[in-house]
């Protein structure tokens, strides 16, 4: 096989696996900004999943999947919110519960849905003009499913918002200082719970994405581990959606060279090394990030309660 | 009792007229569990005036302002602006009637720009978008009608101390605020930015603002107030023309009795060289330098001031010479022996103690006992433990000893220290760190955010234990202190030392100009080009 072809195909099973890590990621991003961990990913995306497949088989109708996903996710996520915001709950134990709720849950509805065939999957898409760039064309912009490419044109709309609107100023703020946030009138309660729900709603589309599109059959526990790469693709991208799609492509590709390179590597060790990757990305992320003031938002997983600082 | 107040004709004839009242507070009472913070207070602010509230720590003014601004709702009480009746229920609304708040710990994120902090949680029209030329033209027509120089795009944590400020105080006039609260705002400046800031202050009250200035310091209140209200233990004990009184009667009037200015010091008996510190250099929190390249004697039985505006290598200096931060670079020798990057137990063993900037994150276990604080140093030895048993009886002598000899009021030597005042809670620390006779002392801000009878007490001890031969290092904000306590006084700048002056001959302008970065001796001619810039 020539390296282009092999680049080609890098390039497409990247996009491919890299578009729900992707959309994972863009919405734990903006929860994390605003200040609140939310471990519960994976459960939103599993039942963004079930709720996605069950939809499209009853209805045909793939993008009302796509839609009741994301709504399934956000209101799944209010779940975390109110134990974290509103009660003030521990966030890691709270987003934890709602990964083994999702999962469970999803788990038990879904249970007369395995094995059966889904008819009508999320359909490709090839974008005219930007296909016939050599390499980049056939990779990135040939036969990949719409919503790859909207998640793709979800980054550049993310960043925007959260650096250079009065929207984004306001996240920011509410996730670094809530107190310095509320002693202007801002609402602190209520930019959390919009973050919390925009990450939900994000991972329940990436859940649709999975069961009607990449794998287009219901499985229990098919999100694998999903979830909780988003975590770590978040802070490997430094809390910014930009470089949360360069992580997350480049983390699908790992994945993929990891399938290929069998032939020459035990496979258990290769099937390990995506996850030695991000922990070694951890690593050096944090010890860069002490130093630039680049590190997770000051307010991360700390309840805010007026008065008390 | 409404109407009763509203047609009170006694109360029109004492204010000048009613228009000219900006605020009137009526009655305000606040409570906090286990204590009376306001206990119905009267005050009234006139239009355009700078009116100082002085007091003691603790004495209800931040309470109030709070209450003004927004953060707290009274228990009892109203609010008048300009002679209506006025609920504030939050900032927000504060901001609604136009009152400014600049709190004592700035209210601004580190990670955002000057510019996106000021226009922070505001509606200008633009819906979510940001018309950041816009914002930067206005922020600049304030910074330069008001002297508030400032980089629209420079990110907090980038600024000193004293630009902060100068964000908070745009922040404020952005949003056309009419009445600006500064809540001690001088804590953290160096002497010239603190002229800088009282002389913005007098071209925002000739524009027409009313300013209420929070502070403890009795010279700021005769610079810069025309009139002042002098609050003790919640209450008001009076208001007053700055005109019209002078610093003792208004000290009087704070404390409740007759407060002796000057520290009664015996000449200084200086002993051998007890630290020689060589060319020392270390990193701070973010791995940046910190200290670079100090070196400086220390002698028994005197006290060395170290005088810095705060983030200048102060907090650091005194990590590393009591074994919490690793020196890259340099050399500590303690009564000659070599004790660079020794555990901060053989330093203590050494006989160094430690009063840490933090009282009750670093200096205490605020969940035990007094007790228990009180042995943390001396627990691992006889008599207070033996083998791995802990004398409990013993400790619990030594402990109401030590209560009895620095005058540690508490319900029992048992009672958990996070229940205890500042004051008392410092006692506690300076009782453990000084007993067995350390050698070298560390104190660092040892009086911070104490009322006049505690820091009296607390320079008593400290000149106490240099009249017993303890070399003293006496970290310091407090400008004041450094000079009436120090023999010598050591300013540091970025890590550095700027230079070394004798504590009696010391002149605060000088001291001042070293603080901002001038090297002792340059300062001479430096001084005339300054005059001229002022």
């Amino acid at each position: 096989m020539g390296w282009e072809s092999w680049l080609i195909s890098t390039f497409a099973r990247a996009l491919a696996y890299g578009t729900p890590l992707l959309l994972g990621t863009l919405g734990e991003i903006y929860a994390e900004r605003s200040g609140v961990l939310n471990l519960g990913i994976e459960g939103m995306m599993i039942m963004g999943a079930y709720a996605a497949f069950v939809v499209t088989s009853k209805t045909g109708q793939p993008w009302l999947g796509v839609i009741v996903a994301a709504a399934v996710g956000g209101v799944f996520s209010l779940i975390h919110a109110f134990a974290s915001i509103t009660l003030k709950a521990n966030q890691v134990v709270s987003g934890l519960a709602l990964t083994m709720l999702g999962l469970g849950l999803a788990g038990v509805l879904g249970r007369s849905w395995v094995g059966l065939p889904l008819f009508t999957p999320l359909t490709r898409a090839t974008v005219p003009g930007l296909s016939a760039i050599p390499i980049i064309g056939p990779g990135f912009f040939t036969r990949q499913c719409l919503l790859a490419y909207i998640a793709m044109l979800l980054v550049p709309i993310m960043w925007y918002i959260l650096f250079h609107t009065r929207i984004g100023v306001t996240i920011r703020a509410v996730g670094e200082d809530p107190a310095t946030a509320d002693s202007l009138g801002v609402n602190v309660a209520r930019v959390r719970y919009l973050c919390v729900v925009v990450g939900g709603i994000f991972a329940g589309i990436a859940g649709a994405y999975l069961s009607i599109y990449y794998r287009p059959a219901w499985t229990a526990g098919m999100t694998g581990g999903i979830g909780w790469i988003v975590i770590a693709l978040t802070i490997f991208a430094f809390w910014n959606p930009v470089y949360g799609l360069v992580g997350s492509y480049f983390f699908a590709a790992l994945y993929f060279l990891a399938y290929r390179m069998q032939m020459w590597v035990a496979p258990s060790i290769l099937k390990a090394m995506p996850y030695v990757f991000a922990i070694l990305i951890l690593i050096f992320v944090s010890r860069g990030t002490l130093q630039k003031r680049m590190g997770a938002p000051a307010a991360l997983t700390l309840p805010y309660t007026r008065g008390e600082e | 009792m409404m109407s009763g107040s509203m047609t009170d004709g006694t109360e029109m004839k004492t204010a000048a007229s009613p228009s000219d009242c900006a605020i009137e507070l009526r009655g305000i009472v606040k409570r906090f569990p286990g204590v009376v913070a306001n206990d119905g207070i009267n005050l009234k602010i006139n239009r355009g005036e700078i009116h100082c509230l002085l007091g003691e720590n603790g004495a209800g003014k931040t309470t109030l302002m709070r209450i003004l601004y927004g953060l707290y709702q009274p228990d009892a009480g109203e609010i008048l602006l300009t002679g209506v009746p006025t609920k504030i229920r939050s900032p927000k609304d504060a901001l609604v009637h136009r009152i400014g708040m600049v709190h004592q710990h700035f209210r601004l994120v580190p990670t955002l720009t000057a510019a996106e902090n000021i226009i922070l949680g505001l509606d200008e029209g633009t819906g979510p978008f940001l018309n950041i030329r816009k914002v930067r033209a206005k922020i600049n027509k304030i910074a330069n009608a008001y002297g508030l120089a400032v980089d629209p795009q420079a990110k907090i944590w980038q600024l000193s101390v004293g630009q902060q400020q100068r964000v908070e105080i745009i922040k404020a006039l952005y949003r056309d605020a009419d009445i600006l609260i500064m809540d001690e705002p001088t804590s953290v400046l160096t002497p010239q930015e603190v002229d800088q800031l009282f002389s913005t202050l007098r071209t925002l009250v000739d524009d027409g603002l009313t300013i209420i200035f929070i502070t403890h310091k009795l010279d700021e209140v005769m610079e810069v107030s025309d009139r002042v209200t002098v609050l003790r233990k919640g209450k008001v004990v009076g208001t007053q023309l700055t005109s019209e009184t002078d610093k003792p009667s208004l000290a009087k009037l704070m404390v409740g009795r007759e407060v002796v200015f000057r520290v009664e010091k015996t000449p200084v008996h200086r002993g051998d060289k007890l630290l020689e510190v060589t060319e020392l250099h270390a990193l701070n929190d973010r791995g940046l330098p910190a200290l670079r390249g100090m070196s400086f004697d220390l002698y028994e039985g005197e006290i060395l001031g170290v005088a810095g505006v705060s983030g200048n290598g102060q907090k650091e200096l005194a990590e590393v010479l009591t074994g919490l931060r690793h020196a890259t670079r340099g050399r500590v020798m303690l009564a000659g022996k070599n004790v660079t990057n020794h555990s901060a137990r053989k330093i203590a063993a050494a006989g160094v103690a430690h009063v840490p900037t933090e009282r009750i994150t670093m200096g205490t276990v605020p969940n035990m006992s007094i007790r228990e604080n009180l042995v943390l140093k001396s627990y691992r030895y006889p008599p207070v433990s033996h083998g791995m048993f802990i004398d409990y009886r013993y400790a619990k002598q030594m402990a109401q000893q030590a209560m009895k000899e620095y005058q540690i009021i508490a319900p029992s030597d048992e009672t958990a220290v996070k229940l205890l005042s500042g004051g008392n809670i410092q006692r506690l620390v300076l009782a453990r760190e000084l007993s067995g006779d350390p050698r070298l002392i560390v104190a660092a801000h040892p009086t911070y955010g104490l009322d006049v009878g505690a820091t009296e007490q607390i320079r008593q001890i400290l000149l106490q234990q240099r009249d017993r031969g303890a070399g003293i290092l006496l970290i310091s904000e407090d400008l004041e202190e450094v000079m009436t306590l120090s023999d010598r006084i050591m300013v540091m700048f970025q890590g550095g030392v700027m230079g070394i002056v004798d504590g009696a001959a010391a002149k605060i302008e000088e001291i001042g100009l070293m603080m901002a970065g001038e090297k002792q001796g340059v300062s001479a001619s430096a001084q005339s080009t300054n005059a001229k810039v002022a």
